[in-house]
């Protein structure tokens, strides 16, 4: 007791000093022991190497136009290739002549996008905003209408095909997800039992398999002469294979819900229907919003299997780009623009996941 | 609560919609030929890019030696060389894309084999090019025969006939090798290029396609002399629909009796009023032959006129009237010295 | 007692059938399984109608049938003449091979990048926080086009390969090491580990009786590595120090001596090890964080160093928080080997796909990829289910 009295008067010196002075944010954050000193060396070694080069390459001895491939080959980045094939690597082989309906499409669904990740919007407004934007994209896409050519899909390709790849696998997938995770958690044995054998059997086996089972084998499976087009087949394998991963998040959420409730619902006499419709699925799938997105993500990365099974999505489009006898070489730069492409969707989805969570366990911080 | 409900209809709506609009048109049950007719169209097979052979154009429209194939069969099924849709289809993917019924006919460079007549349930159409397997090396190697191979990389693609007879080529010669296997064709073609592998084996003529068409100074590859196999290139059809399988056989056989006749794009019109009952027979002039095959009488003359006969097509695609340059060599009629043969067509 | 009778007496009649819960539950799971059973009866017979009609060939006899096609690298000896069987067989190893590598190193990277994003070094940090963001957001296929296309186009032509280190040359063939040239000893060696590994559980044992009975601690882990490293040393010079290394030399079209691995295997490698390393930093990093602040500082409040911190109080826990996820980790990333098809590295899938083409028997083929990456999930899951059993928290 007595030396806590006499320390006080310690208290009161000056606290230590902050680190807004730049010298003082140095020792603090860099150079704060033998060790991180050392970290802090190699650090800016390793930046010292790998960006000048990397700035030379692809800002100061890059090429912005270039008649043709030959002319382009200088030892820099050579962006006149993406701007030669900047149309063919967005849109593929969707006729050239009807580029603003792709255009328009990938609007769509950024605007849709957009939309779900304003959380006012949540409810019917969206599912209506959803539903028009969901009607008119594919409208724009396959044409039929009056003024609007038909398109086939085999000629659907580039970013419009890998959105709605990955948005109709969620959309899709996601009611069937949410089945397959009732059904896991079921009393009745066989409807557990098949359940949990689709779940484990699509988990554990690579989506290539089920891709090539979908786009090769499928056909085998139908009766003669009933044809299924080729974009479904693979649209029908990714919301196949995202069923039994959102089926896993959403029963994450059901297994999080106190018993009490159900017990509560029980109590009050409602069916399972109701009390599976009423109490548990509104508090399950609010738990399990952020995990989604994830989902989400990781679908819209895989998607660029599909150029596994010849279909012509951003990455199959970019790669069929490479194969221009012009053009030869510049896969590093096409891999870079799709590669942006890619990361800023990817980006800002896993940022919005984060906030989401952030928002979500907020609650729980009391 | 309503509103949930109104939510869940909405959404039912949804899914009837799109599966509705996408799932198109059960076409029904039956041979291939009524499956077509009443779908207004065919797909064919293609190679994902050999020049010459099919290779797309920056828009990604295929034009060439396979690609003309069949829009020969669109012209004299429909009268619309249009009526096709092309489907690029890696080796590995073509086999399994025409058993399912992806595609109604592979105009893909497939040898005709045994085993893939019998085993793969495939059926076989007239040859319509003869290849031989060969090697291609870059000059600075110095490599002057294939049997100086020996411990080399070699690039070839995977499904192929190419890749076995690769194999046999080896073992014969007591050689080894590393293969470098590429999926795609084009990829395989941009590695050898890009000095991933020694040598690139393939049919030759495909070999000397590439060079031309893909290397960035052709002089600077060789390829080899010998011919290791040979590829009877042909159309490829399911097994199990002998008049499919029959339509195939006779338009392409049309399209060579064209050449041997003397019949050409520009004067098929001429010849209609020709008094050679062989050519009256085969242009439809006097009945019978477009009715047995079950196509309309004027099946062959279409064919001609739209697309040309098999000399036409091969001079606009692979011989001097393109960028390849190549000689008809065994390709030509059999009048000529070449092994292209027409059945009579009565 | 008394409430069975009270129930008893108190029921109301039977429920009509209809009503009845447990006849309900019966007839809804037998409508369910007569429902699916029925799609893949219709399925399976459509499937047997097309095979049928258009000839095509089942069965797994081809599995003993000469394959007749080379394979590019191979774990175990193979030529043409071998079978299906085999062929299936060097692609299983592959996968097998590529996949375990994978884990380790992405494992390896992974933490080192999870702790370090934990630093508070804030160059190191925030340079964990960039790799960590960019590569967890491109698609991996398109990352292992990019290294291979890298190592295929950037990379020169073995005559003017790149020498990265002494001895070891990168050009558009792969990467070329030495490696020691086989000696007898390295057998001995290899037993001298085993031995030494063998004999760390009494050590482990004894310093703990130790410990408890004297209170003063031993340096285990030196004492530990000091055994591991000394005693092969020990035979190691016992045989003499028999050193010698295979060096790779430019030798006709390519290098011979030393070892190499092939673009192809090294841009799936890496295209593996970076993408999953993203994704096992983060579940570090969390694991980490899960473990509550007070476990430190009551840790150093007991006076234990930050290695033991580290060790005894804060990955027991942060490892509950962490193996889970990680599971799932390594079973994505032996999964995601099967993109080798794409880059022509010869997998499982790339080989079976070869199969099937020349054999013409698809559903076979997909059967048996499918057969095998299960068996391969479904024991990964059991073992890392074995070791989470044992590092779990024992609760009331």
């Amino acid at each position: 007791m007595a030396d806590i009295a006499q320390d006080i008067p310690v208290v009161r010196q000056a606290p230590p000093p902050r680190s807004t002075r730049a010298l003082g944010w140095l020792r603090v954050h860099l150079f704060s022991s033998v060790f991180n000193s050392i970290l802090t060396l190699l650090a800016v070694g390793l930046l010292a190497a790998a960006v000048p080069p990397l700035v030379r390459w692809a800002l100061i001895d890059a090429i912005w136009s270039a008649p043709n491939g030959q002319a382009c080959h200088a030892g820099g980045a050579c962006w006149a290739f993406i701007g030669e094939k900047m149309r063919f690597i967005l849109f593929g082989r969707y006729p050239a002549d009807q580029e603003w309906r792709p255009i328009a499409v990938v609007a769509i669904f950024i605007a849709m996008i957009a939309a779900a990740c304003v959380r006012p919007l949540w409810g019917r407004r969206l599912a209506v905003v959803w539903f028009a934007g969901l009607s008119a994209a594919f409208l724009l896409m396959a044409g039929g209408l009056p003024g609007l050519r038909p398109v086939e899909t085999g000629l659907w390709s580039g970013l419009p095909l890998t959105l709605i790849l990955a948005v109709i696998a969620m959309l899709f997938g996601f009611p069937l997800g949410v089945l397959l995770a009732l059904g896991r958690r079921s009393r009745l044995p066989a409807v557990r039992g098949i359940c949990v054998g689709y779940i484990e059997l699509v988990r554990g086996v690579p989506l290539i398999t089920v891709l090539f089972m979908a786009s090769l084998m499928l056909p085998l499976f139908l009766p003669a002469g009933v044809t299924i087009d080729k974009v479904l087949r693979a649209q029908v394998a990714f919301i196949l294979f995202a069923a039994a991963y959102l089926a896993e998040v959403v029963r994450g959420g059901l297994q999080a819900i106190p018993k009490g409730q159900i017990e509560a619902a029980d109590a009050l006499g409602l069916s399972y229907l109701q009390r599976t419709r009423l109490i548990v699925l509104p508090q399950a799938l609010a738990m399990v919003i952020p995990p989604l997105v994830n989902t989400f993500i990781g679908m819209f990365k895989d998607t660029s299997l599909v150029l596994i099974v010849s279909l012509f999505d951003l990455l199959g489009a970019t790669e069929f780009a490479l194969t221009d006898s012009n053009w030869q070489g510049f896969a590093v730069e096409a891999d870079v623009f799709i590669a942006a492409i890619y990361w800023s969707f990817c980006f800002f989805m896993s940022r919005y996941s984060q906030l989401l969570e952030r928002e979500f366990n907020r609650g729980k911080q009391r | 609560m309503i509103f949930q409900t109104r939510l869940w209809a909405a959404f039912a709506a949804v899914v009837a919609t799109l599966c509705g609009l996408a799932a198109g048109q059960p076409a029904k049950a039956g041979p291939t030929l009524d499956k077509i007719k009443q779908a207004g169209m065919f797909s064919c097979g293609v190679p994902t890019g050999i020049p010459g052979f099919a290779q797309p154009d920056s828009q990604g429209v295929y034009s060439g030696f396979d690609v003309d194939i069949c829009k020969a069969l669109s012209a004299a099924i429909f009268g619309d060389p249009g009526k096709v849709k092309y489907v690029p289809l890696t080796a590995q993917q073509r086999f399994t894309a025409l058993q399912s019924g992806e595609v109604d006919i592979l105009s893909n460079n497939t040898t005709w084999t045994l085993t893939r007549d019998t085993d793969l349930g495939l059926n076989f159409g007239p040859v319509v090019f003869y290849d031989g397997q060969g090697f291609m090396v870059p000059n600075k190697l110095n490599v002057k025969s294939a049997k100086e191979l020996n411990g080399a990389t070699i690039c070839v693609q995977p499904g192929t006939t190419t890749e076995l007879n690769l194999a046999d080529y080896f073992r014969a010669n007591k050689m080894e090798y590393k293969p470098v296997v590429i999926e795609k064709i084009d990829e395989v073609y941009a590695a050898f290029f890009s000095g991933r592998c020694d040598v690139m084996t393939g049919d030759a003529t495909g070999l000397a396609a590439q060079r031309i068409g893909r290397a960035s100074n052709p002089d600077d590859y060789v390829v080899l002399p010998e011919r290791i196999s040979k590829e009877p290139l042909a159309p490829v059809v399911r097994h199990g629909d002998d008049q499919w399988h029959d339509i195939v056989d006779w338009i392409v056989f049309a399209l060579i009796q064209g050449e041997e006749s003397g019949i050409t794009q520009a004067n098929v019109d001429e010849m209609k009023k020709t008094e050679d009952p062989a050519i009256k027979r085969m242009l439809g002039v006097t009945p019978g032959m477009g009715k047995a095959l079950g196509l309309e009488e004027n099946w062959a003359y279409n064919a001609i006129k739209m697309v040309g006969n098999y000399g036409e097509i091969f001079e606009r695609t692979l011989g001097m009237g393109s960028p390849m340059k190549f000689e008809r060599g065994i390709n030509g009629l059999w009048t000529k010295g070449g092994l292209m043969y027409a059945i009579p067509i009565r | 007692m008394a409430s069975d009778e009270a129930a008893l007496t108190l029921a109301p009649a039977r429920p009509a059938p209809w009503r009845d819960p447990k006849l309900r539950a019966i007839a809804y799971q037998i409508v369910f399984v007569a429902a699916v059973v029925g799609a893949v009866g219709f399925l399976v017979h459509n499937m047997l109608g097309n095979i049928s009609r258009q000839n095509i060939a089942t069965g797994f006899g081809f599995l003993r049938k000469e394959a007749a096609f080379g394979i590019g690298e191979s774990l175990i000896p193979y030529s043409p003449a071998d079978t299906y069987g085999r062929a299936f067989l060097v692609g299983l190893s592959n996968t097998l091979y590529v996949a375990a590598l994978g884990i380790v190193l992405a494992t390896i990277l992974g933490t080192v990048m999870g702790l370090a994003r934990l630093s508070g070094n804030w160059l190191v940090a925030k340079l964990a926080q960039i790799y960590v963001e960019t590569f967890r957001n491109i698609p991996l296929l398109l990352q292992l086009f990019f290294w291979w296309g890298l190592l295929n186009t950037a990379a020169p032509a073995p005559r003017q390969a790149w020498q990265v280190l002494p001895d070891v040359f990168v050009s558009n063939r792969g990467i070329a090491y030495p490696v020691p040239v086989a000696s007898p000893a390295y057998k001995w060696m290899a037993l001298a580990v085993v031995v030494a590994l063998a004999l760390l559980v009494p050590l482990r044992r004894w310093a703990a009786a130790r410990q408890a009975a004297t209170g003063r601690q031993f340096p285990r882990g030196w004492a530990g590595l000091g055994i591991v490293l000394g005693l092969p040393l020990i035979v190691f010079v016992a045989f003499g120090a028999p050193f010698a290394l295979s060096v790779p030399s430019l030798h006709g079209f390519n290098f011979s001596g030393g070892s190499a691995v092939s673009p192809e295997f090294a841009a799936l490698l890496l295209g593996l090890v970076i993408y999953s390393g993203t994704f096992i930093a983060e579940i570090v990093r969390a694991g980490i964080l899960a473990v509550s602040w007070g476990q430190s500082e009551a840790a150093m409040a007991l006076g234990l160093k930050s290695g033991q911190r580290m060790r005894l109080v804060v990955l027991p826990q942060a490892l509950r928080v962490i193996v889970p996820p990680l599971t799932s980790q390594y079973l994505s990333l032996t999964k995601n080997s099967s993109l080798a098809v794409a880059i022509g590295f010869p997998d499982l899938v790339s080989i079976a796909n070869t199969t099937m083409n020349q054999t013409g028997q698809a559903i076979e083929g997909i059967a048996m990829i499918m057969a095998v990456y299960l068996f391969i999930s479904l024991s990964i899951s059991l073992a890392m289910n074995l070791y989470n059993r044992a590092v779990a928290l024992v609760e009331r």
